[in-house]
């Protein structure tokens, strides 16, 4: 900007200033978002002289879709109210899930245990102690088919966080529906299906790279046949960010993901342009409010700009990043916890602001264990507050323009690009992964911030500033899964391998045999497994031995 | 009650684990107990093998491999995993072991890692003693796997009967620049994570190196892994047993070199304990005057000698 | 004795992925100067207690974020007195109820770092607990 009047008044103002510091300085020398992305005084219309606004911010629906995936965006409909829950047996958590649906909830998202995550059937040796404690136990399509029991699969959406085992699950979902007389065809939700994210971030892996990519491009396969409406992976960095790394990183590393599979599944011969429109994403929310907006922004404008320029994408649709977000759990203080209800307001209102398109938003008591009843009700509660009373929902993007979100957005997206470079350069994201990189980094990243807060550099209310002595979790009524709930689990499971008949044993013979044949889909394969109660554990047992396990890569 | 030995002895991992730390500590009771073991029956029987090669080289599992391999032959297995410690703090993290855990189930395998703990490169005290204290307590073949760097490229042969040296392609493991040392040492090479691009011509260069060697008795051999998958580590077996067989056969010369080695470093160890000991014993009497440059620290180094 | 360190194993049991707290506390107690073993994911108690013995640990780390904290901790420290190894310290933390820590100082943990310890806290608490150890062997 040039106006003389401009310059005039910006030149008085920082005299002003400059003047002013003397007698009162700043809280800080410098200042910067929580992933260290320096902060300046004032962002100003020199700020944005130099972005071409059609070009970098454009028009919400229109590529590079910076301002949204949708031309109306919550003016049109709010996103989809998704809470993840999961806990103890199949019939609690339907009853969990019913209650949600009365609550008003748009989606459910599906809590799986850990011997679930990880392919043990809960008699396995390995499942001892951890059934039904992070989520709901599934051994085989019987579970599944109590835990949508009186819910129509025709009438919710279900997100399922399943990863190397995502094939089965899905398979299950499938002939849930089948059962309800719903063909597949109308079924709706996503399965996370994200392994490199596991590799890196979160811990559930099975199989190695190669074979656990075949699976993620067989389902890609299989669900643009056969269930289109069917988001077929989330790509993750809600974990990566859990795991301690900066915004930046979030973005870059989740991205590089998705390149990864992208290209994966065109190296099978898919068109990016069709399995493009069914790639969903799933992000963090922090508590900084304007950092995280840019985050969403400028992951959208970049994820737009890959699938343009690196693979040759056309399809508008399959140039959107949509995504999923979740408040961030590693933000929840175990200390005051009714703050967490702040933080998570905080994080609601970055996630709307940013263009979400359904949100998870946490409970207040999470810190010390599973959630209960009461404080989902409460972390739903502020999804509906700030989607009616708020009025953020009632114009596109609100945030778009303001001076320092514009240049947070440039450059978070610089930052990312810069990583994605480095990735390319070490050969792509599987042997970065294998090289330790974004590991050593994401830790590098959670120690500093660790040392920060023990120096006092980064202030968290109730924990290094303000504490009370108060007993903080006094009067909370916390929720427990008892270890009875394995041993219920393990009794059905028993039971189901006695009355199920035998056709199982060939269908796994046929899974083997697909394993075996890398130009089989190994989906349907799966799905007639589990038609016939073939058990996850059992059809993981068969896919472990053919395909062996990852083993972790340590870089401290 | 038994001595520590005694239990050692029996096959108490508790006992040969404290054993190892008490080496680690330099704990002025340990030459005593180490007497003992080392005229122990059971001692002297060990085949000694050493696994050295850059980080990331895939060593913790090819070790992994190997145990498996060793294990299945019948033999028990110790390992001492070495990792360099903080030159800042003299802390470490010991990580080699993750590669290798599912062998703690296994009564017949031992896995201790040991931290480098300021002996610059050079194999700590923990791991010369270490083999012994393993040797002595049953273990049929030790592995010692460790960072090729500086001085452990030699230790390395005064301990190991039998050396591999693992290469990698694409770790900037190029055999020209790499330094003479570590080529000179190596009895076998492995060319591991050889299913990734460059390994032909790594094997290659290592070849070409080997031309020079013809003349000796023992002619390194070359061995491609992927480690992870466990391809070519039997055939990496077979060529160890080899040279198994061949150390047992190189006779009395290199024991007789390797003893005086040992002894060399016991010497070298309790002179250089006695000589901390004098010279904190002198120092504040004088130190000031060294500093003050009143007095040379050559006569200084007489004046505490002499006492 | 010139040259002790402290030696610490460091684990996560079971199945539960998360391990930025166990990598954080590994770091802390390196720069501490203490050797730690770091072993992964996925320990059985079994292999958790081999470990500490064969690595002549003077305590165990465990991070539990699953719930299951109960069960590993009873196991963990059953094993380590059937082995004649009570004398290693158990520590943990992760999310740990409050309500809960009383039950597991009772089963023989030696401390519980819940949510927002510092890491100094904890090596602190290691440094003293592993001196006092060392007082009553010798």
């Amino acid at each position: 900007m040039s106006d003389e009047k401009f310059k005039e008044a910006k030149a008085r103002y920082e005299s002003a200033v400059n003047k002013g510091l003397e007698k009162r300085p700043e809280r800080c020398k410098t200042f910067s978002t929580g992933g260290g992305i320096p902060i300046e005084r004032l962002y100003d219309p020199d700020s944005a002289a130099h972005r071409d606004y059609t070009e970098s911010v454009g028009f919400p629906g229109y590529y590079p879709f910076t301002r949204g995936v949708q031309s109306t965006m919550y003016r049109g409909r709010f996103w989809t109210m998704r809470q993840y829950a999961g806990f103890s047996t199949a019939e609690d958590t339907n009853a969990r899930y019913r209650y949600l649906l009365e609550q008003g909830t748009t989606g459910l998202s599906v809590a799986f245990d850990l011997p679930t995550q990880i392919g043990y059937d809960t008699d396995h040796p390995m499942a001892a102690g951890e059934c039904g404690k992070v989520g709901v136990a599934i051994d085989s399509l019987a579970d599944m088919e109590i835990l949508f029991d009186k819910i129509a699969l025709d009438k919710v959406t279900t997100s399922m966080t399943i990863n190397a085992p995502a094939a089965i699950l899905l398979a299950m979902y499938i002939a849930v529906g089948e059962k309800q007389g719903i063909p597949a065809e109308k079924l709706g939700g996503t399965i996370q299906n994200d392994i490199l994210k596991e590799y890196i971030a979160r811990g559930t892996y099975i199989f190695p790279p190669a074979p656990s990519l075949r699976l993620i491009t067989d389902i890609f396969d299989f669900c643009g046949k056969n269930v289109p409406e069917w988001n077929t992976i989330s790509i993750s960095g809600y974990h990566i960010r859990e795991a301690g790394s900066t915004a930046v990183q979030e973005v870059a590393f989740t991205l590089a993901d998705g390149i990864a599979y992208v290209q994966a599944a065109k190296d099978k011969g898919l068109d990016p342009n069709k399995f493009g429109r069914r790639l969903s994403f799933f992000f963090n929310a922090h508590n900084g409010v304007l950092e995280e907006v840019a985050k969403y922004r400028a992951a959208r404008r970049l994820w737009a700009h890959i699938m343009k320029d690196r693979f040759g994408v056309t399809d508008p649709t399959a140039q959107m990043l949509r995504f999923h977000t979740q408040t961030a759990g590693c933000t929840l203080t175990a200390q005051q916890p009714e703050n967490n209800v702040i933080r998570v307001t905080l994080q609601t209102l970055a996630a709307v602001l940013g263009g979400t398109q359904s949100l998870h938003t946490n409970s207040k008591d999470e810190a010390l264990a599973l959630p209960s009843e009461k404080s989902v009700e409460v972390a739903l509660r502020t999804q509906q507050i700030v989607a009616y009373e708020s009025g953020v929902t009632n114009t596109v993007d609100p945030l778009a323009g303001s001076y320092v979100v514009e240049a947070l957005t440039d450059q978070i997206e610089a930052g990312a690009a810069e990583y994605i470079k480095k990735i390319d350069e070490l050969g792509g994201m599987l042997a970065a992964i294998e090289k330790g990189y974004p590991q050593k980094n994401i830790q590098d990243a959670a120690y500093d911030y660790q040392k920060s807060i023990e120096s006092g550099d980064i202030v968290v209310v109730g924990v290094n500033k303000f504490q009370t002595n108060e007993d903080d979790a006094a009067g909370m009524k916390l929720l427990r899964v008892d270890s009875s709930v394995g041993d219920r689990q393990i009794a059905k499971l028993k039971k189901l391998r006695e009355t199920r008949g035998d056709a199982w044993k060939s269908r796994l013979d046929d899974v083997r045999k697909a394993a075996r044949d890398e130009h089989t889909n190994l989906v349907p394969v799966i799905l007639d497994a589990v038609r016939v109660y073939a058990t996850e554990g059992e059809i993981c047992g068969v896919l472990r031995e053919e395909f062996g396990e990852y083993k972790e890569n340590i870089v401290l | 009650m038994a001595s520590l030995t005694d239990k050692a002895l029996a096959g108490d991992p508790r006992a040969v684990a404290r054993l190892i730390s008490m080496a680690e500590n330099r704990d002025e009771g340990l030459d005593s107990l180490m007497k003992e073991l080392y005229l122990a029956p059971s001692a002297g029987k060990a085949w000694v093998v050493g696994v050295t090669g850059s980080p990331g080289a895939g060593k913790s599992t090819l070790t992994d491999k190997l145990i498996e391999q060793l294990r299945a032959k019948g033999e028990r297995v110790g390992v001492l995993a070495v990792d360099p410690s903080s030159p800042y703090t003299g802390g470490a993290i010991l990580a080699d072991r993750l590669r290798m855990q599912r062998h703690t189930d296994d009564s017949g395998v031992f896995i201790r890692s040991l931290a480098a703990r300021g002996s610059l490169g050079g194999l700590s005290r923990g791991t010369r003693e270490g083999v012994l204290i393993l040797d002595a307590c049953g273990f049929d073949v030790i592995i010692i796997e460790t960072v090729g760097v500086g001085q452990s490229e030699i230790d390395i042969m005064r301990v190991a009967d039998s050396v591999c040296v693992v290469l990698v392609p694409g770790l900037g493991d190029d055999v020209q620049a790499m330094k003479a040392g570590i080529m000179e040492i190596a009895d076998l090479f492995v060319v591991n994570k050889a299913d990734k691009q460059g390994a032909d011509r790594l094997v290659n260069e290592v070849r070409a190196v080997l031309e020079f060697l013809q003349n000796k008795d023992w002619v390194p051999t070359i061995d491609r892994t992927v480690a992870e998958t466990g391809d070519g580590v039997p055939s990496l077996v077979e060529n160890l047993e080899r040279h198994r067989e061949y150390a047992k056969a190189r006779g009395r010369e290199r024991e007789r070199a390797r003893m005086r080695a040992r002894i060399e470093d016991i010497i070298v160890d309790r002179l250089s304990l006695q000589a901390s000991k004098l010279l904190e014993a002198k120092e504040a009497e004088i130190l000031p005057a060294v500093m003050d440059r009143k007095l040379d620290p050559y006569s200084a180094a007489d004046m505490i000698l002499a006492e | 004795m010139p040259d002790k360190k402290i030696r610490i194993v460091v684990a996560k049991p079971g199945l539960d992925g998360h391990d930025r707290g166990a990598k954080v506390i590994a770091r802390a107690l390196r720069d501490a100067g203490m050797e730690v073993i770091y072993t992964g994911l996925r320990q059985t108690p079994e292999q958790i207690v081999t470990t500490a013995i064969q690595e002549d640990a003077d305590g165990i780390g465990i991070s539990i974020l699953s719930g299951a904290h109960e069960f590993y901790f009873r196991r963990i420290i059953e094993l380590l007195k059937e082995k004649n190894a009570s004398d290693v310290i158990v520590f943990g933390g992760g999310v740990i109820p409050e309500q809960d820590v009383p039950a597991l100082l009772k089963m023989g943990a030696g401390a519980i770092f819940g949510p927002g310890t510092s890491t100094v806290t904890a090596v602190d608490w290691i440094k003293k607990a592993v001196s006092e150890k060392d007082a009553v062997k010798a």
